[in-house]
């Protein structure tokens, strides 16, 4: 399992992709939201959560085809389908994989970006941690979706077409997090929620995923 | 005589012959009868005036948007327990219907909220999750469309329904804590005090009734498609081989 | 015709539109039968005539 996590991590930073193009959408991103919505500060610190945690949720869609893509195409899926390790432990360290080189920058990035975006002061405590709280769920979520859509040619814009409505919690909670750390309200009891998401999502995606692929490689 | 007699293809195709042009007239009278009814013969709400009438579309159709995702999930589940193919070509055929009544659904109920709220649309939990239940049959319709090998397609929309019915309840429950709503509650339950008047109420039986049996006639007759669909598709390749 | 008052706009369209969508899928649901059956009934058709063991 170790040499799986350690094999998808130096394949994706060695490819390049992972790291740079998923930033550097989350920062296009961020730099869209005033263009389009006007550059007057007050508006902006009140839709700053809200807006991070799209843009976070957004990057994080664009990679997810890599989760499994590359490795279909030069069948190492079959190979792991086929190993002594279960299908599930494969796709959920998969998704770790994922969520270390694309989410994980992007919570990094995120108070950064939050500056540029006149974030109050308490909500960059609350970002990162509603970020830190949820992206796992996106990263396994994301799992699933790239199973479903797996070896289909025309499998991107399907992939995120069939996985957004299964954000929908996620993001309602992660956003609610932020958005009432930034106004200063109790935000424990939605992080409660997400974090039951996360949780659930870890607990029982993995096993629907390894279902679908099996089904996909069969 | 068991229900999974009719998991054969050709037995289900012939149940469905016989009771189709039944179906469809039922359901074509009921409507009649509760749209007529409703429409012509019912006074006008004292708050609402009018616009009361729409309920006889908004109810029904909700209802079965709701429900036809259901018999999706049912479906799906009999195909991935037991590997009947009707099940899961009766799931795709549901689908386009389930949108179709989701629409109803959100333009009536938009078209009603304009003059009774004075906005066409609020992001209201109930409105909200509707949207996303639209989400939710688009995507599922998309997947069948995309996989070519049908029996694997049929594999995959059934977990994306099965998973979907998990993030759909999730996704409510998530929507109603995001934001408390101004949509009435639910017009028909067993509590009499809470439930719609009695004027109301007779003829949007009738139209639930209608649309029931519409939608029943629409999933067989549309089973029934797929099935030759199938049954051509089996055939073709028959033929490439032997050719 | 009932009156229906300030609001008819509001009702008949809705009325309109459910018609309208309602129409359309039975519509796109009996053309989509009728073109497979038919072809179908075209596909066996060419079997049978080559003969073959249960077309």
């Amino acid at each position: 399992m170790r040499a799986l996590l350690l094999r998808d991590l130096i394949l994706a930073i060695r490819a390049g992709g992972g790291f740079g193009l998923g930033l550097a959408f989350f920062l296009i991103v961020v730099v869209l939201v005033p263009f389009s919505v006007g550059p007057a500060p007050e508006l902006l610190s009140r839709i700053a959560a809200g807006a991070l945690w799209l843009g976070a949720l957004l990057a994080c869609l664009l990679s997810l085809d890599r989760i499994l893509a590359l490795d279909w195409e030069d069948g190492t899926l079959d190979l792991l389908a086929t190993s002594p390790l279960p299908l599930e432990a494969a796709l959920a360290i998969k998704a770790l994989a994922h969520w270390l080189t694309t989410a994980l920058p992007l919570v990094v990035a995120a108070p950064l970006f939050g500056v540029l975006l006149n974030l109050p002061a308490p909500g960059f405590f609350w970002l990162t941690v509603s970020l830190l709280v949820g992206t796992p769920a996106l990263s396994i979520i994301g799992a699933f979706g790239a199973a479903l859509t797996v070896g289909l040619k025309r499998g991107g814009l399907l992939l995120s077409l069939l996985v957004v409505p299964l954000y929908v919690p996620t993001l309602i909670f992660g956003a609610e997090v932020a958005r009432r750390g930034a106004e200063g309200l109790d935000a424990t009891g939605p992080l409660a929620m997400l974090g039951g998401i996360t949780a659930g999502t870890i607990a029982l995606m993995p096993f629907a995923s390894a279902a679908v692929l099996r089904m996909a490689l069969k | 005589m068991s229900i999974w007699e009719y998991a054969n293809p050709v037995k289900f195709l012939r149940l469905s012959e016989r009771v189709l042009p039944a179906l469809w007239v039922i359901s074509f009278a009921c409507l009649a009868i509760g749209l007529i009814w409703g429409f012509f013969f019912t006074p006008d709400d004292f708050r609402q005036g009018s616009t009361v009438k729409i309920i006889y579309l908004h109810v029904p159709s909700a209802l079965m948007a709701i429900n036809a995702w259901f018999m999706m999930l049912v479906a799906s589940l009999i195909w991935l327990i037991r590997r009947h193919h009707v099940s899961a070509l009766a799931a795709k055929a549901a689908a386009p219907v389930g949108i179709a009544m989701t629409l109803i659904a959100l333009i009536t109920g938009a078209v009603w909220g304009q003059p009774m709220w004075g906005t066409w649309w609020v992001w209201d939990p109930r409105l909200t999750s509707f949207l996303i239940l639209f989400l939710f049959y688009i995507g599922y319709v998309a997947l069948w469309s995309a996989v070519d090998d049908p029996d694997s397609a049929a594999d995959l929309t059934s977990m994306l329904c099965i998973v979907g019915s998990v993030f759909a309840v999730l996704s409510r429950y998530a929507v109603n804590f995001w934001n408390q709503g101004l949509h009435q509650g639910a017009s028909l339950s067993l509590d009499k005090e809470t439930n719609v008047a009695n004027v109301f109420y007779h003829p949007l039986l009738f139209s639930i009734a209608g649309f029931v049996c519409l939608f029943l006639a629409l999933v067989l007759y549309r089973t029934g498609t797929e099935i030759r669909r199938r049954r051509m598709r089996a055939l073709m390749a028959r033929e490439v081989r032997h050719a | 015709m009932p009156d229906l008052g300030k609001y008819a706009a509001e009702v008949l369209s809705a009325y309109g539109a459910t018609c309208v969508v309602l129409c359309v899928l039975v519509a796109a649901t009996l053309w989509q039968g009728r073109k497979v059956r038919a072809e179908l009934a075209q596909v066996e058709k060419n079997q049978d005539g080559k003969g073959a063991q249960d077309g």
